[in-house]
């Protein structure tokens, strides 16, 4: 748990960050958004200390942040950045193992943790250990970029813009990809972005920051029911508001009893995709599969109709 | 079959063509000061070995003028650098007359310009050939080691800058040591100030300016006028500071040579690594500080790292400089291969003048070739890897 207790940044008298109070929970995606210059990135490097604050305190799991120098906090916080930050000397093994060799492991415990890691991004280690960084796309980069910040094995991860030097196709993927592996670490991850669909696919809350201020926090369907400022309407787009509703939840939670024609689609899938793909073939219902192929149900345009209206 | 022209070929086949056809091969002089005689390749050389260099000549020209494989060429260079070193080795012998030993025979211009076409052809051969750094510094060792077998073997005595030698063996060996003592001492010195001064003005902005400027001003100052800043302070410090006259601090001599080479190193040092600094990404150093290294584990794992290529070549800047700036050494009492150099001026012997010349050019070139070598083989990956 990050508790995040009356934070104040003041930079010459210019106030970045104004009294934010928020408690993260552990084992969750809290995703800050707001446009450049809200204070956003302020906030998130104010937990790691790579920002002191002026006012206020931040406690991890009820201790100070502060209790500690600061490098040794880092150590135990997991940091990615956006363009991945990769050591351009070192190999994709040695980056990885940087904070683990600063924690003083064993080399056995270092291999086996770079081997391991490499292995959960889908990067060979025989291909890859040993290669450099400008050796590597953006894509496989950027994963050994959150390899390295999860060395360590960190409580929290903190994601500073991870997926905004890359294209589309490859940020989706990264975005799935970061879905299953918090789901499978438990790591509590709090991730900067002002891509309001990425912190629509990937938090369970969203802070909305404006102007140094804590505007709304709250789950994503809260923010698009009640949107507690103007700003807050704006950011989130008054034309997407059903779409937004519809890609916060899967099809397997609008699924309804029955059975229909066509190609069944991944329980997975967002309903916003479900929905996608009812208006594009023309259909008024699909069925939904599961992983391993059975019919659990269908969803249908009307369902999904009401799912998206507005909530009365 | 069309025949192509080489571009480059061209201008050097139009050297060796002047080198050898219009200027002449040796001079020969009654003594070491007198005007001389000058001499053609072949009435410099015994009739048969006149001939067969000149066959050799136009051969080699034909073979530079023409687009030739890069081996083949760079074959040729080395074949007629070689050739050229033993024939005017053989003309010192052929021109002396027997039993003279005031006679001096030392190569001319023609010697000089095909000396200088055939050794632009071998750079321009290993350039485009593109050899690893090692392989570089392996020709190298064979050019030196084959100009010593030649000195060794006495091929070379009859000419008159070994001539200039043989009277002064003991002193030129003591000269060659103070000469690389004062570059290399001169270097560490600025490099073991210089570097932590980089590293200063690096993350304290407001002395960046300050620094580098009061640098840039030191380099303006002519040498002897420095040397003669020099004297009064570093007499005084002679006189007042106990054990600073018994260490060989004077106004005079060693000290001021080594303190004014020292004061000129700095800015190439401190200016690289402050490039250097500057130029490692900023995303490395913010993840690096992110993920809890120490600001002196940034600096040690990271950041000088990265910044080494650029500081290697102010490096090799100040040592290719300090070797040439150290002949100004001898005008204070300093010694190095200056000595020579400023003895044979004032005798308006050429000879002694290259002894004293030639040694430190091999000196600085060879410098030059090992530190470019090193500061490829420090290169970050990425650049190693595009240019392979």
């Amino acid at each position: 748990m990050i508790e995040i207790d009356g934070i104040t940044k003041r930079y010459d008298g210019n106030t970045v960050v104004n009294n934010v109070t928020m408690t993260i929970e552990p084992r969750t995606v809290t995703v800050i958004v707001g446009t450049s210059g809200s204070g956003k990135t302020t906030l998130l490097r104010m937990i790691n200390r790579l920002v002191e604050p002026t006012a206020g305190a931040i406690r991890l799991d009820g201790e100070d942040n502060r209790a500690m120098p600061g490098y040794e906090l880092r150590r135990r916080i997991g940091y990615a950045i956006q363009g991945h930050g990769l050591f351009p000397h070192r190999t994709v093994a040695q980056n990885i193992a940087t904070v683990p060799v600063l924690l003083g492991w064993d080399k056995a415990r270092i291999d086996a943790k770079v081997a391991e890691l490499l292995a959960l991004f889908q990067l060979d280690p025989a291909q890859f250990a040993g290669r450099f960084p400008h050796e590597l796309s953006g894509g496989q980069q950027q994963r050994v970029g959150v390899a390295r910040a999860l060395a360590a094995e960190p409580n929290v991860l903190l994601m500073d813009e991870p997926f905004g030097a890359l294209d589309p196709i490859i940020r989706a993927k990264a975005q799935a990809d970061l879905l299953d592996i918090q789901k499978l670490l438990k790591t509590t991850i709090v991730l900067v972005t002002h891509d309001m669909d990425e912190a629509f696919h990937l938090a369970n809350k969203i802070a909305v920051m404006d102007k140094g201020e804590l505007v709304q926090y709250g789950e994503p369907a809260e923010l698009v029911k009640n949107p507690a400022t103007e700003f807050v309407q704006t950011l989130i787009g008054a034309s997407e508001r059903p779409f937004r509703l519809l890609s916060i939840e899967t099809a397997a939670e609008a699924v309804e009893p029955g059975t229909a024609d066509g190609k069944p689609l991944p329980e997975a899938t967002s309903q916003r995709d479900a929905l996608s793909q009812l208006l594009w073939t023309g259909r008024n219902a699909l069925p939904v599969a599961a992983a391993d192929g059975t019919i659990l149900g269908k969803v249908t345009l009307e369902g999904l109709t009401r799912r998206a209206a507005k909530p009365q | 079959m069309s025949i192509r022209f080489d571009k480059l070929g061209v201008v050097i086949a139009l050297l060796i063509a002047y080198g050898a056809l219009v200027a002449p091969f040796a001079t020969l002089r009654a003594n070491r000061i007198v005007p001389g005689e000058a001499k053609m390749i072949l009435d410099a050389l015994p009739a048969g070995a006149g001939i067969a260099l000149l066959v050799l000549i136009v051969f080699a020209a034909v073979i530079v003028l023409l687009k030739t494989p890069t081996l083949i060429r760079l074959a040729t260079a080395a074949a007629a650098l070689v050739a050229l070193a033993l024939f005017v080795g053989m003309a010192a012998t052929h021109l002396t007359p027997p039993e003279n030993t005031y006679a001096r025979v030392s190569p001319a211009s023609g010697f000089w310009i095909l000396l200088f076409a055939f050794a632009l052809l071998a750079a321009d051969s290993i350039t485009r050939l593109r050899p690893q750094p090692a392989i570089r510094v392996l020709l190298l060792l064979i050019t030196l080691g084959g100009a010593a077998a030649i000195l060794m073997s006495g091929l070379w005595d009859g000419l008159s800058i070994l001539k200039e030698y043989a009277g002064r063996a003991d002193v030129f060996w003591l000269e060659a040591g103070k000469h690389v003592t004062l570059a290399l001492g001169s270097l560490f010195a600025s490099v073991a100030v210089g570097l932590p001064l980089g590293i200063l003005c690096h993350r304290v902005v407001p002395l960046r300016a300050a620094v580098l400027n009061t640098l840039n001003l030191i380099q303006t100052i002519p040498s002897i006028a420095l040397f003669g800043i020099l004297i009064a302070p570093l007499g005084w410090i002679a006189v007042h500071v106990p054990g600073a006259a018994a260490i060989g601090i004077r106004g005079i001599g060693a000290a001021p040579a080594f303190v004014a080479l020292f004061l000129y190193s700095l800015l190439p040092v401190v200016a690289n690594t402050v490039v250097g600094l500057g130029g490692v990404p900023r995303e490395a150093n913010e993840a690096a500080r992110g993920i809890g290294m120490t600001d002196r584990q940034r600096l040690f794992g990271i950041e000088l790292p990265l910044a080494m290529p650029v500081i290697l070549t102010g490096i090799r800047i100040v040592l290719v400089q300090n070797i040439g700036l150290a002949t100004i050494a001898a005008l204070i009492g300093g010694g190095g291969f200056g000595v020579f150099v400023f003895q044979g001026i004032g005798q308006t012997a050429m000879d002694l003048v290259l002894l004293g010349a030639v040694p430190t050019v091999v000196l600085a070139f060879t410098a030059a070739i090992v530190l470019d070598a090193l500061i490829e083989m420090n290169a970050p990956q990425r650049n190693r890897g595009r240019t392979a």
